[in-house]
């Protein structure tokens, strides 16, 4: 099927089969490599992009379903060679050690702050916990949040 | 281009951020799936639905027909390749042999059975549906102590009493020590199986380059050299036409400490095909496929007097090994024997661990790996005896410590513990956690009704695993230092770091050493074409033995470094600091980039100067190091639903030395993490038949964010003797504290119902059944 589709700000205009899911088409069509692949049954988080603006699990999604889309990944976050607030925060507050569940948990947090620019710790927790990272016990991650939402992040 | 900074102020120490992060946190790191390659196919694995069945027959031919596929091959392909390596050594040790397909039997659920081979994923995985195998379904076994019941069904049919090895060890004199005790106490306690479930599951991409008679095998593992060493010999290809490349790794925790199946296959395949070939783990095969941790059963029996002082340890150890020994699993349970005594003084211990063979996933290391289990069971048994005695749970841990000046210390089961002070991260975290005041705030709770509990673990760790002698295949590190000739530096490490910022880390030891700036140097590992060698990252060994073996390397660079500024100079008597080598009496000095510039230039040399910059040491330490600390669980329960709140969770480490404090912060989170997740949540569940029931993200508790408390990560410092840095290692002391601390609270807040012991993972209904019925 050809479908149509921005992603990070440039069009593609792929023809793929309908039963090929969005993670693998970005990943091994598109070659944005980024977003992973943790458990292929929406439960961990790791292949978390935005789809018009809305926090997506992309291994639940097909590549078709995006048809029209505007697409954002982990890719498309930082602009013009400047780090994105959430990308700063986890760095500074150390709120990644392997980094498999980084991209996902990054553009989960940022759809947080979208929402809600300055969320309390429990509103933090709560709004990551359909994304899973086995390293850090999440408490970076919460400051890495808080610092975002400090700097300004949110809209 | 950037000119060379010099680096006067020390960064070792320094909560600096990670070097690693850039890539990390812009999705443009490489992971094995990341790998896309010409000509590159697809791997998909069939395998065993059941626990025990023998293969009546396997029809391939409709898998070989379907669109896309090459190739599909089963066990009687591949059965002069492997086995599947068990570096273990035990006296007596049952192993059975491991064919990376099944020949004619299956001993799992997910054991492989073929392999389909096809241009893409999805019609790899299509054509795998197509592969039909007819079963004789036979009688399993999934319980370690079922399995050594009379009338087992026996997993291995040539062991019918499904005993893979019993072993003993003894220290002291431990019937004396019984015979006078004025109190023993005994407990069944279990450490339950878990799965470690690295974010990213493993991965193996082979690509065979026939004319050159040479492999690449990418591999998420944390031994790259130990795999080369091993799958070479398992396909019969010489060591040195295999490069082994760990490229970015998601995470391991002992998990990917190990020689799989998987990653011989594909080496296979490829060689088959003479093309490139992936396979990727589907989170359902992680689950069945890559190995489990714990699966203890423990009868343990303490002998003391009514003072408190431990006169004696008793445990017997069930192992559930499940069906097969990867390639260290039997070595994990004597990690327990080793640590059963703790930080206390006792000297008389005896032990016997049985190995048992089950229908289930084998059990390997898991991060923590022996030491969990020991410490889990040593704590849980002090706190009892306490209770039998009615005296404080600190003041009988402070009772039985060794004592400061008995360093180095001899222990019961054969170590000699380094250094410590141990009373004082337990004083310390009492005094931050103001334990009289909480004492006080528990009993006024008991009158209200409330069930509040205080938790306290005192833990030691075997960490920098380890002499050579004490660890299956050698306990050394290497490090190597290259200076460019523009002077920029490239570290080399055998470590394989997988997370934990050893590219940060090693920089900041190389930084200082050599007065460069941080930014100047590169850490490289991870390929076996790139690093000599080298051991790899586990057992909370990278940074005591790891970055030991850098440091060294760095001293014999130093001295070249000398040589080359006298040279340069034109007198011997100088000295290198902050990047420069002077002569004090000439007032003169060259730079570290002028001497690396000179080294590879080589115009002025004396005659039989070796050219170049560049220092390799394989470093092997004398002795393990052994990290301990305190941490303090307050915890309060629900009676209506059997909830546990944890309202506050102090860790007070003690890991040496600390290079980077921000790093070492992420360690103890995560470390608490997964032993929170032991002792609240998670648990691998097979049923009778051998099917494991927990086994995907729905029905295995792993923590998520919101289930998880704050926690406060404080330190003591007690420099290891056993390495110049002082380091000790700290990637499972969170573990290893947090499951027994979070035990003893939840017992301590129901224990004047009259609980003794309970059983991890502590779920709501345990709890509420306990709070209802009462006693244990």
């Amino acid at each position: 099927m050809k479908i149509n589709l921005t992603i990070n700000g440039k069009k593609y205009s792929p023809d793929v089969e309908p039963r090929l899911l969005l993670i693998h088409y970005l990943r091994d069509v598109a070659g944005l490599t980024g977003a992973h692949i943790g458990c292929e049954t929406s439960l961990c988080g790791a292949c978390t992009i935005e789809v018009n603006g809305k926090s997506v699990k992309s291994c639940s999604m097909f590549a078709v379903q995006a048809d029209g889309a505007d697409v954002l990944t982990i890719e498309g976050l930082a602009q013009d060679g400047k780090l994105h607030a959430m990308q700063e925060a986890f760095w500074n507050q150390h709120g990644l050690q392997c980094g498999f569940c980084t991209p996902g948990m990054i553009m989960a947090c940022k759809a947080i702050l979208d929402h809600n620019p300055n969320p309390s710790d429990d509103e933090i927790r709560h709004g990551i916990e359909g994304n899973l990272c086995r390293c850090t016990g999440y408490q970076h991650i919460v400051n890495s949040v808080k610092a975002a939402a400090a700097a300004g992040a949110g809209k | 281009m950037a000119t060379t900074i010099i680096q006067t102020e020390k960064l070792v120490g320094k909560r600096i951020r990670r070097r690693e992060d850039p890539r990390l946190i812009t999705g443009t790191a490489t992971y094995v799936d990341d790998i896309q390659m010409p000509g590159m196919h697809h791997a998909a694995i069939v395998r065993s639905p059941h626990a025990a069945a023998k293969i009546r027959s396997i029809n391939i031919k409709a898998a070989a027909e379907a669109p896309g596929v090459v190739a599909v091959f089963t066990g009687k392909d591949t059965e002069k390749v492997g086995p599947v390596p068990c570096g273990a050594s035990l006296p007596g040790l049952r192993v059975p042999h491991h064919y990376i397909l099944a020949i004619d039997r299956v001993y799992l659920v997910g054991h492989p059975v073929a392999v389909v081979v096809a241009t893409d994923r999805y019609l790899a995985r299509d054509a795998a549906d197509l592969v039909e195998v007819e079963w004789e379904v036979l009688p399993a076994v999934a319980d370690p102590e079922k399995a050594i019941a009379p009338g087992a069904p026996p997993v291995h049919p040539q062991w019918p009493d499904n005993v893979a090895f019993v072993y003993h060890q003894e220290g002291g004199d431990v019937d004396k020590a019984f015979a006078e005790a004025e109190v023993v106490v005994k407990q069944r306690i279990t450490s339950q199986r878990l799965i470690p479930s690295a974010m990213e599951t493993r991965g193996v991409l082979a690509e065979w380059r026939g004319a050159d008679r040479q492999m690449t095998l990418y591999t998420s593992t944390q031994i790259p050299h130990l795999v080369r060493t091993l799958v070479s010999g398992m396909l019969g290809l010489e060591e040195n036409r295999m490069r082994v490349i760990a490229p970015e790794v998601g995470g391991g925790f002992g998990s990917k400490l190990n020689v799989y199946s998987e990653e011989a296959l594909m080496g296979f395949v490829s060689m088959k095909i003479g093309k490139p070939v992936k396979w990727i783990e589907s989170r359902r095969e992680n689950f069945l496929c890559t190995i489990h941790g714990r699966g203890h059963v423990d009868y343990f029996e303490v002998a003391a007097k009514k003072d408190g002082t431990i006169l004696g340890i008793k445990l017997k150890l069930i192992q559930d090994q499940g069906a097969y020994h990867q390639l260290l699993g039997p070595a994990i349970p004597t990690l327990s024997v080793l640590m059963m005594p703790g930080l206390y003084r006792t000297k008389n211990v005896r032990a016997e661990i049985v190995g048992v063979f089950t229908n289930c996933t084998p059990t390997d290391a898991y991060r923590g790996a022996g030491r969990p289990e020991a410490t889990h069971g040593i704590e849980r048994m002090v706190d009892i005896l306490a209770d039998e005695l009615k005296m404080d749970p600190a003041e009988i841990r402070l009772k039985n410590f060794v004592h400061n000046e008995e360093f180095p210390f001899p222990t019961a089961t054969g170590l000699t513990y380094d250094s410590g002070d141990y009373a004082a991260p337990l004083q310390k975290a009492m005094g931050i956690v103001d334990y009289k005041k909480l004492l006080a705030e528990q009993a006024e709770a008991r009158k209200q009704g409330k069930l509040m509990g205080i938790g306290i673990c005192t833990y030691g760790e075997i960490c920098g695993f380890g002499p050579s002698p004490a660890t299956p295949a050698g306990g050394w590190e290497c490090g190597t230092v290259r200076v460019e000739p523009s002077g920029k530096v490239t570290v080399l490490t055998g470590s394989c770091h997988h997370g934990q910022g050893e590219e940060t880390t090693f920089a900041q030891i190389a930084a200082d050493e050599l007065g460069v700036d941080i930014d100047d140097i590169l850490v490289l590992r991870g390929d076996t074409a790139i690093v000599p060698y080298g051991i790899g990252t586990f057992g909370s060994r990278a940074t005591a033995i790891g970055g030991t073996a850098l440091y060294f390397a760095l001293q014999d660079l130093k001295v070249k470094i000398k040589k080359f500024g006298a040279v340069l100079l034109g007198s011997p008597d100088v000295s290198f600091a902050n990047g420069q080598v002077t002569c004090n009496k000439m007032g003169k000095s060259v730079s570290f980039k002028e001497v690396a510039a000179a080294s590879y230039r080589a115009m002025k040399l004396p005659p039989n100067t070796e050219p170049g910059l560049v220092s390799t040491h394989f470093w092997e330490p004398p002795n393990f190091t052994f990290g301990f600390g305190a941490h303090i669980a307050v915890t309060e329960i629900d009676p209506e639903t059997g909830q546990i709140t944890v309202r506050r969770y102090l860790a007070v480490d003690d890991c040496g030395n600390i290079i980077n404090p921000l790093l070492v912060d992420g360690q103890v989170h995560g470390g608490v993490a997964q032993g929170m997740g032991q002792a609240l949540w998670e648990q691998g569940v097979y049923d009778d038949n051998g099917q494991l029931i927990t086994g995907e993200y729905t029905d295995y508790a792993m923590p998520r964010a919101h289930m998880m408390p704050w926690i406060q990560s404080e330190h003591t410092i007690t420099p290891s003797p056993v390495n110049p840095l002082g380091v000790k290692g700290v990637g499972e002391a969170g573990t290893i504290g947090a499951s027994p601390s979070l035990v003893n609270s939840v017992v301590d807040a129901l224990s004047h119902l009259g609980v003794r012991h309970i059983d991890m993972p502590m779920t709501p209904e345990k709890i509420w059944k306990l709070v209802a019925g009462g006693k244990n």
